[in-house]
């Protein structure tokens, strides 16, 4: 491979925005896509493995086996196998990448709900708070800034792995970077590097925001 | 009612079994008349206000959404809520621009004021609290009592109270349940009658060798039966006066003019022929109110040269208080306690 970068090949040549702007957009768009869906989809996962981990105390252990298994797996050879499969579909960038967010999040989701204190519990129980009313307005509420965290943990996470699912087709900003390394142009390259970075940047911002807008209370604790 | 014994009696348990956050498994809990188990669990424990050491208050939500929990769970309307809450704020002394706060920006104190109001917004009528003020300093935790006390005669509920606190259950209790490691009951008495008349060796030794000590925070001089003690008017005959000493076994002789007490007089100076009023006097150091308790009059006393203390209400001369007298009060059935509650 030949890392010179000279006239005729320089690290970023602006025209290509112009020229290929289309390629671009639908790069983002399916970049943006890719990394909500599979934190949508792992969020529901791992929101019923948490609850099925509440209810269930022993099942927590073999819960985080599990998902510490599946996050260990090296993300090219999961896309690979699963192309033998499921071939070059949607799919098959799908499920690692839902896969690889369902650690965090669960561990997460886990460490908000145990992060209720007890007396809290026997309060909203004293007070005749039913079972559910418990769960949404009292122990969900507490827990949103863990659930947060993980989901914003997740998606930055996520925004980078989207990238290595170019190799199945479905990379969305991965596919201009693995596009400008077979070519040797840098172009591409520089700019799928980049807006990844930007989008991952930006998503993090996002979520801080979210989770600062819904638990005012949890800001105010560091200012008594 | 104040529920008290070691570690494992089963105050908690007890406690705890009336709004069934633990299922009895045999006998029969009634609230005005009705088994607690009629009642599906949370109906019954919004009936129940419920207060517990760590208070629990939900750190997510403002003091004001906390204490409106149960009304809002109930459903009633806004305004009815609002209104609520203005009222219980005064109840229990909190500042009202708190209201708008996050549990975790008040004190420990503030946060069981808070945690009251919130047992108490649906106006129930039985109040549980599990060690309410274990968790606050000393000082706190005596003013919070005292509270607890004022509120109480404002508000008129069954209160049932879990401490480990033997002071804490003598000075807020009307009863006393005392129960011992298995959930034996050892006595059901007033506080006083506890500490007079202790069922057995183990209420002895739970409530101390000190129990004479502490029945004496329990009464007031004002329990006493009056005694006028070596008293006299100023303007009495000398012989008289002597008669009086003779007959009190007194060194001192105390004079009043109508209803003030002038002060003390030595018994050797009192002869015939010389007004009372011409002897020196010396002015009573040692006073106490009707209200003041016992023991605060036992160290008057233990303090004044004349082993006894004036009653002095407000100016007015009310007998005089000594320590056999007081000593014989022990005897005796003091059982008016303080304010009521629990």
């Amino acid at each position: 491979m030949v890392l010179a970068t000279g006239a005729a090949n320089p690290l970023l040549r602006w025209s290509y925005f112009v020229e290929q702007w289309d390629r671009i957009e639908e790069a983002i768009f399916q970049h943006v896509q890719l990394t909500l869906l599979a934190v949508a989809f792992g969020f529901v996962i791992s929101a019923a493995l948490a609850f099925l981990g509440m209810r269930y105390r022993w099942t927590i252990t073999p819960i985080t086996l599990f998902a510490a298994f599946l996050y260990t797996i090296p993300s090219v050879a999961f896309f690979g196998v699963l192309v033998s499969y499921l071939g070059l579909t949607l799919l098959t960038a799908l499920i690692p990448l839902t896969a690889f967010t369902i650690l965090i999040l669960v561990t997460n989701i886990l460490d908000g709900f145990s992060s209720v204190p007890a007396s809290v519990r026997e309060a909203a129980d004293g007070m005749g708070l039913t079972p559910a009313q418990r769960l949404f307005t009292v122990e969900v509420p507490i827990a949103v800034p863990y659930i947060i965290n993980g989901l914003r943990i997740a998606t930055v996470t996520t925004v980078g792995l989207v990238t290595v699912a170019a190799i199945v087709g479905y990379g969305g900003l991965g596919r201009l970077i693995l596009d400008g390394l077979r070519r040797t142009f840098w172009t591409p390259l520089t700019i799928g590097a980049s807006l990844s970075i930007l989008l991952a940047l930006l998503f993090d911002l996002l979520f801080y925001a979210l989770g600062a807008w819904l638990t005012p209370w949890a800001r105010r604790r560091q200012a008594p | 009612m104040v529920l008290i014994g070691p570690s494992g009696c089963g105050k908690t348990t007890t406690l705890r079994m009336i709004n069934r956050l633990i299922e009895p498994t045999s006998g029969r809990i009634e609230i005005q008349g009705e088994d607690v188990t009629d009642l599906p669990a949370t109906d019954l424990r919004r009936g129940i206000g419920y207060v517990i050491q760590q208070v629990g208050l939900f750190p997510h939500r403002t003091i004001e959404a906390n204490i409106a929990t149960v009304p809002r769970t109930l459903g009633w309307d806004r305004s009815r809520i609002r209104a609520r809450v203005e009222e219980l704020v005064e109840v229990v002394g909190i500042d009202r621009e708190m209201l708008a706060r996050y549990p975790d920006e008040l004190s420990g104190g503030q946060q069981q004021r808070v945690g009251v109001a919130r047992a108490l917004a649906a106006d129930p009528p039985v109040l549980l609290m599990d060690e309410p003020f274990g968790a606050v300093d000393p000082i706190v935790r005596g003013r919070l009592q005292d509270e607890l006390l004022e509120l109480q005669a404002r508000v008129h509920k069954t209160i049932v109270l879990v401490t480990h606190d033997l002071d804490e259950a003598i000075k807020i209790a009307d009863k006393i349940v005392l129960l011992n490691v298995g959930g034996a009951l050892e006595q059901y008495a007033s506080p006083d009658e506890l500490l007079r008349e202790p069922a057995n060796a183990f209420v002895e030794s739970f409530v101390g060798d000190d129990r004479s000590m502490r029945r004496l925070t329990l009464a007031t001089v004002g329990d006493l039966p009056y005694e006028r003690g070596p008293v006299v008017p100023i303007d009495t005959p000398p012989a008289d006066a002597r008669a009086v000493l003779a007959d009190q076994r007194s060194e001192w002789l105390g004079v009043t003019d109508g209803e003030a007490f002038l002060g003390w007089i030595e018994g050797a100076e009192v002869k015939d022929g010389v007004h009372l009023d011409d002897l020196h006097r010396f002015l009573p150091a040692a006073q106490v109110e009707p209200s003041s308790t016992l023991r605060n009059a036992m160290e008057v006393i233990m303090n004044s040269r004349t082993s006894v203390a004036v009653i002095n209400d407000h100016g007015r001369f009310c007998g005089v208080v000594t320590l056999e007298r007081i000593r014989a009060g022990l005897d005796s059935d003091l059982s008016a306690t303080p304010e009521p509650a629990g």
